[in-house]
């Protein structure tokens, strides 16, 4: 354990050496330096009540839910049922009926283009994706398109990495059944506008899913001000464990759309004639559903509400704006995505320096960054590149964090020449 | 930094700078196309095979300093060989990169391509330094190109 010289800035108002404290994986050494943690947009580290939460359930609260009429069921059931109102709260859902647990935002996409995709896609339709998104919001509406006739239609981005909102218009019409957006991109950072995206959707009649992903540990979210039908996220990257993730659909919709994986839990009656679905969520949570990180996701989001989105933005704008100065001052680096509303996400290229290359030696620096195509391959095809190197800044990374990242580009300069 | 070190030496660095056998191969007669979707690398390789030798050998593409000066090396190292040969090559040099960090290499088996040894520090690399291989294999196991008529 090392301590690490955490610098609070006078323009943040979070107190960055308290919340690190709460991130045991924070303070060590890798390589001999201390970590400059930097990889936040792949996932966040966990803090210390999320860590004991986990313990605290498979010590004391062990049990299937929904089931045991037993007092370790009822405790679980309790805290499985109290993590579904933090989710709820936190996105200010109308009602706990719509959250909906799921493994991770990429089987929440799965299970609306499987669910809604298939029970409303028709040949002829169109889904409108951007040319941003991740991966996991491609190839679910792909397979949806091969097995209903639907068309996939891309928006293009401009070379700030901004969604082109005249084309996006234009590709937008009564035909577009489907809508589905990243709010804030993994790879570039861009912070799309999509309550105007969703607006405009609204006015031809498209069904609008948003994938949260990276939006949920950077700003606030509030779905019924956003009014989104589907809004996904994952609990790994908003400081809770990995293998939970949410799916908010809008309760009529949920009502209406047929179930996506059948079993226990999610009927309220079977013979091998018919089965009833159960009520709402539990429609939609076929089989013992992941008990603990749900309950670990819970207060990962009583801890991240306690902090507030106020504060944790306005340090990240501070991070931001101070990383985007340093790292323009590094010798041939060039940030890829400078979009007008941006996330603390930066990813770069240095001339001819190869990302992977990059990744390896400031490593060995105990800075840690994502190199590669981020999932979003399109995105580096638009660019040009084949990959890129990023930094992705969270609530406890420092300036003093960034001032590792520079320091150690200037190792991989001096190594590679 | 002695890892970074071996990883990164100078003989690495300058196949990196200035590959050899980089660029198209006119009269080649088999190609494959490698792809490392981890890190983005693309490589194609096009070799022209006379009888069981391998009498041209060429590659194109993006990638790390590891990848391509490997495949750089790699070039150099089977040009005129035999496929026989190439193939015992490949087996030595993946014997090389997956022997565990704590054992001796058989430097002498593998000639020049010791330099990439360092790699077996970066498990995450390995994969960069062999792209080029995987992909002389399937080159070598690819029907020919269909000759042109024109």
């Amino acid at each position: 354990m090392t301590p690490h010289a955490a610098s609070a800035s006078p323009a943040s108002p979070l107190d960055v050496v308290a919340v690190r404290d709460q991130f045991p994986a924070l303070h060590q050494l890798v390589h001999g330096k201390p970590l400059a943690y930097l990889d936040n947009a792949a996932t966040t580290q966990k803090p210390q009540v999320v860590l004991d939460a986990l313990r605290n359930y498979y010590e004391r609260d062990n049990a299937n839910v929904h089931r045991g009429v037993h007092a370790l069921s009822e405790r679980a059931t309790a805290s499985y049922e109290s993590a579904r109102r933090s989710v709820q709260r936190f996105l200010n859902a109308r009602s706990e009926r719509e959250i909906i647990f799921t493994r991770n935002a990429t089987e929440s996409i799965n299970l609306v283009a499987r669910a809604w995709g298939d029970w409303q896609l028709r040949p002829g339709d169109e889904v409108l994706i951007t040319a941003m998104e991740h991966h996991s919001n491609i190839v679910p509406w792909q397979m949806a398109c091969a097995r209903t006739g639907a068309i996939l239609k891309v928006a293009p981005i401009d070379d700030r990495g901004d969604v082109i909102l005249e084309e996006f218009a234009t590709l937008l019409t009564p035909r577009t059944k489907m809508l589905a957006v990243v709010h804030l991109s993994n790879a570039l950072g861009t912070i799309n506008p999509i309550e105007d995206m969703i607006a405009a959707a609204r006015r031809v009649g498209a069904t609008v899913l948003i994938d949260g992903s990276q939006a949920a540990y950077h700003m606030a979210v509030d779905v019924q001000a956003l009014d989104p039908d589907f809004y996904v996220l994952t609990g790994h990257k908003v400081y809770g464990p990995t293998g939970i993730g949410v799916l908010y659909g809008r309760e009529s919709l949920l009502q209406a759309c047929p179930p996506f994986l059948g079993g226990g839990d999610m009927i309220s009656s079977v013979t091998f004639e018919k089965s009833e679905w159960n009520e709402l969520p539990y429609k939609f949570e076929a089989g013992t559903p992941n008990i603990a990180d749900a309950i670990g996701l819970g207060a990962a989001i009583e801890f991240v509400r306690g902090i507030g989105f106020d504060a944790i933005g306005a340090h990240e704008s501070m991070l931001l704006a101070y990383a985007t100065a340093r790292l323009s001052s590094v010798p041939g680096l060039t940030i890829i995505g400078t979009a007008r509303r941006k996330a603390s996400v930066v990813s770069f290229v240095m001339d001819d320096l190869h990302p992977h290359d990059i990744g390896t030696i400031v490593d060995r620096e105990g800075v840690a960054i994502r190199t590669g195509h981020h999932c979003a391959q399109p995105v580096m095809d638009r660019f040009g590149i084949p990959a890129t190197a990023r930094a992705s800044l969270a609530m406890y990374n420092t300036t003093d964090d960034i001032d590792a990242l520079v320091v150690a580009l200037d190792r991989v300069r001096q190594l590679l020449g | 930094m002695q890892d970074l070190n071996d990883l990164y030496q100078e003989v690495i660095l300058d196949h990196n700078r200035r590959p050899r056998n980089y660029g198209p191969l006119p009269d080649a007669t088999q190609s494959a196309k490698g792809h490392n979707p981890l890190c983005g690398d693309k490589l194609t390789l096009l070799l022209k095979v006379e009888g069981d030798r391998i009498t041209g050998i060429s590659f194109e593409g993006s990638g790390c300093a590891i990848s391509k000066s490997s495949a750089s090396l790699m070039t150099d190292a089977v040009k005129g060989h035999t496929i026989d040969e190439a193939t015992a090559l490949f087996d030595k040099f993946h014997r090389m990169v997956t022997t565990p960090i704590d054992q001796p290499v058989d430097e002498e088996a593998v000639g020049k391509l010791a330099v990439l040894a360092g790699v077996r520090e970066f498990p995450a690399r390995v994969k960069c330094a062999s792209l080029a291989w995987h992909t002389l294999k399937a080159a070598l196991t690819n029907a020919p190109i269909p000759a042109k008529t024109e």
